[in-house]
């Protein structure tokens, strides 16, 4: 079920090239991780709409293989 | 189709809806939990859908909003956000202001 950082950093730099990503594994475990993403592709859009777009990088994984991400986004 | 009308007809009914794990009074996971207890917090009344009762429903409202994980949050019908974007409003004051301007307190 676990899904590694640096799986995680590919998906997303696949589909937001620009991103700078840092993320934390909370528990040590691979399961629970908090993202903070900052990309120029977020400027023009809603916090809706700025973690959807991580979501869709994710490709489904999010709510699966990935049970606990939290996402902080920002512009650049 | 179907629970799509079911979801319609839930947030018709409740100005607040959350679409949470386990209840208002008994949450089963910790973002549900965070939620709840902003909510509880700025002394809102909402109607707490448990989505673990209702395998359709949990698939359902994701496909809904196109948002694949829970909590879910609705005011007066429009997706506010999940646990993330609730406590960063929350701590910025701005989920304050919008249950202000939606006159819901």
């Amino acid at each position: 079920m676990a899904l590694p950082v640096e799986e995680i950093k590919k998906l997303i730099k696949e589909s937001i090239p620009d991103a700078s990503i840092e993320i934390k594994d909370l528990m040590g475990d691979s399961n629970h991780y908090a993202a903070i993403i900052k990309s120029k592709m977020f400027n023009n859009l809603n916090k809706i709409e700025q973690h959807k777009l991580v979501y869709k990088s994710l490709k489904g994984k999010m709510g699966n293989e990935l049970h606990a991400l939290s996402i902080t986004t920002e512009g650049k | 189709m179907e629970i799509n009308e079911k979801i319609k007809n839930l947030l018709n009914e409740n100005d607040v809806c959350l679409f949470m794990k386990g209840t208002p009074e008994s949450p089963q996971c910790g973002f549900s939990m965070a939620v709840t207890n902003v909510l509880k917090h700025l002394n809102i009344n909402f109607n707490g859908i448990n989505v673990l009762e209702d395998e359709n429903l949990r698939q359902g409202i994701k496909d809904f909003s196109d948002w694949p994980t829970i909590p879910q949050l609705y005011v007066k019908s429009e997706f506010i956000g999940g646990c993330d974007i609730i406590k960063e409003m929350f701590e910025k004051g701005e989920l304050k202001k919008l249950f202000e301007e939606k006159k819901i307190i």
